[in-house]
Parts: structure tokens; sequence; C-alpha cells
């Protein structure tokens, strides 16, 4: 969108030969060219940003892969006097790790899957099947966004523990698989479909389940795709909901099992619990720097509407 | 069935960002709306069939299909936000320990225990300050780094990747760095402290810094995300704007004040309200850095719906807190809608 209103934004420029200064920044134009020390100044603002946040990933990472000596040392060790895999093995003894790892996979592929199916279904009946009633459904949907998950915990583990699912993967999964935020991604998106090409579609006799996986589902697939990223970084990372629920140490899912590795290793440990911590986080961020622009135009799109 | 009724009371205003009102029935006769309802052609055919037979009983098919196809998503919702929001009221005016067979009915017991018991007051101002700070630390960070980010200088692409990457991570993995990083030994926090030539103060375990070291790593967390949405905000930002405004010689701080902020309006207005409602919620980092303690000085509601429920099993209080926390919310995004309709600039 940005890059659209830009390129017009040449486009005028050029053609009112108004354009005085090429448009270097693609960013917001803010007229004469600052001052070197300004600059100066802005360039410190984001080195200091880059630390703020880049120091605590480093220290994290490579304080999971310091040797003991190392972690406990005053002065602070930077830079690691060597590279060890002893912490991980270390951690994968402590708890079992290869466990926690099935669980979160199997609970966070099967729940994104159920809930971008949900989400699919729900946003092509707002976008495409005509419905009297369709605006209520629509807020009810997405007024679930404001209430808070937490106000939902101990009803729903009555009501899992009823269905006799406590400690389960059904348990962990289903009370997770309503969609409102994915379902409104996809309703945005779908919005933008032209219609002409489905009515072509059911003029030829094509009706609306076939309409929807030969036609709209292959058309909205980059949303579908940035959608999938967004429900599977929450699921991996959700932690309340399978704390509550699974109760025993097979069932548990990664960040439940670092809370218990940490219990166990106390303060005395600290490189095994980073290992940990590492071994929960990294598949996120490997998954993050692949897909940063999807993930984040992803978010932006849901803040900006 | 209201197909029926006369053509002029079906035609409404199309709304946007809601489904509109003129595709929800294009067996309806007086919805021939041009723009959505396609080619000229297809209006006509309605118009000649309109009311139909076939045409009604197509209506009630759609409905059929529309009710199938969102009935999934309709249900788990219901089932497990609606109704469980709901119950959880009721469940609040109740002894019960998950346990025995039936619930004892205790009126607004609870809530009276609740509001007389001083660390309740404790647990509400903790929750307050950790919303509080976080979120208007995130949206003044987030304005300021986004402002950064949007010079294009070299280094903001990547200054931007390593700031939003903490908001991919597992709350329980921030929990555990933070944790290791307010260690008074071995923890960054014990170098950061000895450039000043002071300890590092003990963040986690004494009741005077424990809540600011979850707010702390918690708005940390989430930083990184208010300031991608400002940056992308901001980009968006009508350009001729800002080229009248500088020809106006408006520049600094003084353009931040008066153009970019009132813009950006809606964005801050979004941000404040989902802040405030996940803060309210946040539990992994307080779960893994302090559970709460050293005794509730790092308690907000979220922790005590949790501890009460499912380590001291007393469902009436939890459930109380639970509803005191919807409430509150409910109140704080009623207000916050209210005040956003008077001034949010929904302009552009």
């Amino acid at each position: 969108m940005s890059t659209l209103t830009t390129d017009s934004q040449k486009l005028a420029e050029a053609a009112e030969g108004t354009s005085t200064r090429q448009a270097t920044n693609r960013g917001r134009a803010r007229g004469p060219r600052r001052p070197a020390w300004q600059t100066g100044l802005l360039m410190i603002g984001i080195l200091a940003t880059i630390a703020v946040f880049l120091v605590p990933q480093y220290w994290l990472f490579s304080s999971a892969l310091k040797p003991r000596t190392d972690i406990y040392s005053w002065p602070l060790q930077w830079i690691p006097s060597s590279l060890t895999l002893d912490n991980i093995r270390g951690a994968w003894e402590a708890a079992p790790f290869d466990r926690f790892f099935l669980n979160s996979f199997i609970t966070t592929t099967v729940g994104t899957a159920l809930e971008i199916s949900l989400a699919i279904l729900c946003a092509y009946a707002f976008v495409f099947v005509p419905f009297r009633f369709k605006k209520v459904a629509f807020v009810l949907i997405i007024a679930s966004l404001m209430l808070p998950g937490h106000v939902t915990l101990i009803v729903n583990y009555i009501t899992v523990a009823n269905l006799g699912w406590l400690n389960s993967y059904a348990g962990i999964i289903l009370p997770g698989i309503a969609s409102a935020f994915a379902m409104f991604l996809l309703y945005q998106y779908m919005r933008t479909i032209d219609k002409d090409i489905l009515q072509a579609a059911e003029i030829d006799g094509a009706g609306h389940i076939r309409r929807l996986l030969t036609i709209v589902v292959p058309l909205s697939s980059p949303m579908i795709l940035t959608a999938t990223l967004i429900v599977m970084v929450g699921k991996w990372n959700e932690y309340v909901w399978p704390l509550i629920v699974t109760s025993t140490a097979d069932m548990r899912t990664l960040p439940i099992g670092l809370l218990f590795l940490r219990s166990q290793e106390g303060y005395s440990n600290w490189g095994v619990i980073l290992a940990g911590a590492v071994m929960v986080a990294l598949p996120m961020l490997i998954l993050f720097f692949l897909a940063q622009k999807r993930i984040i135009g992803g978010l932006a799109a849901g803040a900006m509407k | 069935m209201s197909t029926a009724v006369s053509p002029r009371s079906a035609r409404r205003p199309a709304a946007d960002g809601t489904p509109d009102a003129d595709t929800a029935d294009p067996g309806d006769p007086g919805s021939g709306t041009p723009n959505r309802g396609g080619t000229g052609s297809r209006t006509l055919r309605s118009e000649a069939r309109r009311r139909s037979p076939q045409r009604r009983r197509r209506a009630r098919r759609d409905a059929l299909l529309f009710a199938a196809l969102i009935a999934p998503n309709l249900l788990a919702i219901i089932v497990f936000s609606y109704y469980p929001a709901l119950y959880n009221i009721a469940l609040s005016l109740f002894e019960w320990d998950f346990v025995a067979p039936t619930p004892e009915w205790v009126g607004f017991e609870n809530y009276a225990d609740l509001f007389t018991d001083p660390q309740f007051g404790q647990v509400l101002l903790n929750t307050l300050i950790f919303t509080g700070v976080s979120v208007v630390g995130s949206i003044i960070g987030g304005l300021a780094l986004g402002s950064l980010l949007a010079t294009k200088l070299p280094l903001t692409g990547f200054a931007q990747t390593m700031a939003f990457a903490p908001h991919m991570l597992p709350g329980a993995a921030v929990g555990i760095l933070w944790l290791f990083m307010f260690d008074p030994n071995y923890g960054l926090s014990r170098w950061l402290f000895s450039l000043f030539g002071v300890g590092s103060p003990a963040w986690t375990t004494t009741s005077d810094w424990s809540l600011w070291a979850i707010t702390i790593a918690y708005t940390w967390q989430r930083l990184g995300f208010v300031t991608v949405i400002c940056y992308t905000a901001i980009l968006d930002l009508p350009k001729d704007l800002y080229e009248a405004a500088a020809l106006d010689g408006a520049r600094g701080w003084k353009l931040f004040r008066h153009l970019t902020l009132p813009l950006l309006s809606p964005i801050t207005f979004f941000l404040s309200i989902t802040g405030i409602i996940s803060a309210a919620q946040a539990f992994d980092i307080i779960s893994i850095m302090t559970s709460g303690g050293p005794g509730v000085s790092s308690s907000t509601l979220s922790w005590m719906v949790y501890e009460e429920a499912f380590q001291k099993f007393d469902i009436g209080t939890a459930s109380a807190a639970a509803t005191v926390l919807l409430v509150i919310l409910l109140i704080i995004t009623y207000i916050q809608v209210r005040v956003g309709e008077k001034q949010v600039n929904y302009d552009q």
C-alpha cells in the first residue's frame, strides 16, 4: 500500500514538474535535508535501539552455548571462551524435551489447521454468501476479541473436564480453535476479490463449495499463509491453557516444560535453563526471520483495519 | 419471508467495515445496488425474477449455507468464550473447590471478602501499575522508535527486525531471559549497575522490585510490536500535508506534536485498547519470573485468578476476581470507545 502511494506521489510530482529533490527517502518526505549533527544523533538513537533489543537476545543465545564457568563468572564473559552443547544436553536429560517438542508440534499444527479452516469457511460466508443477519453474527465474532481470555479459564477447565479431555491433545487444542483475528484478516482480504470471477464460475454451474476451493482459496493464499503464520506463533507460545489442562510431564508443551525445568533446576544451573529457553524460542525466531515481511504485514493489516 | 415486503423498506445504506447490507441479500428485490450486484444484466435478471418462488428458495438455501459455514467457528466462540464469561459470573456467587458435588450458594460474599482484603487492593494496584506503565511506556517508546525507523537511515531495517523478534518469542522464554538478566550475581543487571558503582537489586526476589521486573520484561517484549505498527502508520501518512507544513516552516517537535500525533491518533487509540487488554492478561512472564511473589508484590489480577483457582482451588474467589477483571476491561473499552468517537481523528 505504502509503495503504491509513494509511486503515485512521485508521478504527481514529476507531472507537475515540482519535484526539486530526488525522492531518495521512500519514507515520509521531511522538507529540507537535515544537518549532519542531526543525522548523527539519529544514528546514535538507532544504534541504541539495536542494543536494547539485540543485547538481551545475544545474551540468551550465547549463554546457552557457554561452558558453566563462563556463566558463573565476574566480570561478565561477553564472548564465550568456547562453545559447547553441554547445556542443551543437560536440559534434554533433565526434562523430556523430545516429548515436549512432539506435543508442541502436534498441538500447534492441528490447532492451526483447524483454526484456519474455520476462519476460511467463516470469512467466505461473510463475503460471498448472502444472508440477512450477517452483521449480527459478524459483530458477535469480532467482539469476542475484546473478551479477556483469562475470564474464561475456569469454566473452560470445567467444560473440558466434563468432556473427559483433561490432559489430552483434544483438551489442549479444541478450546483454542475459535477464530476472530484470522477470520477478520481473511475477511478483509476476500472482500478485495473481484466478484465477477465468481459470478462467471456460478454461471458455469460451480456451486459454493467449488467456488470456495477452486477460486477463493487460491486467490486468498497469500493472506491464508500470513494468517497461518500468525496463528501458528500464537499456538506455539500458548502458555496458560496448556499449563492448566495438562497434568503429566508427557503431555506438557515446550513453554510449560520450560516452567518445570526452571522450578526443578533453580538458579544454580542457568546454562541448562537458558538452553531450554533457546530450544523453545528458536523455532519461532527462525520462522520470523524467514517470513518477517509477511508476519509484520499481517499484524499491521489487522491494526490498520 | 421479508422478501415479499415492499422493496423500499429493504433498501439500506451500505455500512463500511462490516458486512455490507447490499451484499446481504441479492435475492432481495430492493437491493439491486449496481456496484455490488455486478453487471447491469444481472440487475435486469433479478428485476425480472423478483418475488419468484425460486428466488425465495434460493435465499433460504443461501441462509442455510451461511449458517453451516459459520456454525463451527461461531459455536466454538460461543462455547469457549461467551458461555464461560457468563457462567464465570454465576460461579462467583458460589463457594466451590472443583471437587464438592454441588457448589454452595454464598451470594456476594466472595466480592465482599475481596474488597475488604487489603491484599486484593495491592493486587489491583499492581495490575494498574503493570498495565499503565507497559501501555504508556510502549506507546511513547513505540512512537519514538517508529519515527526513528521512518527516517530510513542505514540499519533501520535491522533495528526493526531486532525490535520485533521478542514479540515472536514465547513469553516463557522471554521470562527466562529476563530472569537471567536480572540475576544480581551473574546477570547483565549487575554489570549495568556496576557502571554506576552500585550493586544490582535482587529484582525478582524482593518485593520492592519484583513488580518492576515483570513490567520491564513485558514492556520490552511488547515494544517491538508497537514500534512496528507506529512505523507502518507513519509511512502511510499523507505526504502532501508534510510538504505543506514544511513550506509553512513547521519542523521537528512542532511538526510531530501538531501534525503527526493527531494523524496517528486512530493507531495510538487502537494500540492503547489492545495494549490494556493484553497487559491485563499477561501471565506467562509473571508465572516464570516471580509467580506473583514475593508475597503478593508482583501479583496481578490475571495471576491471582490462576492462583486462587488452580493452586488454592478457591473457585468462588477466583471467578469473582475474574469478573472484576472483566468489568474493569469492559468499562475501559467503553470509555475509550466513547472518548475515541469524540476525539480521534478519523479523517484520512
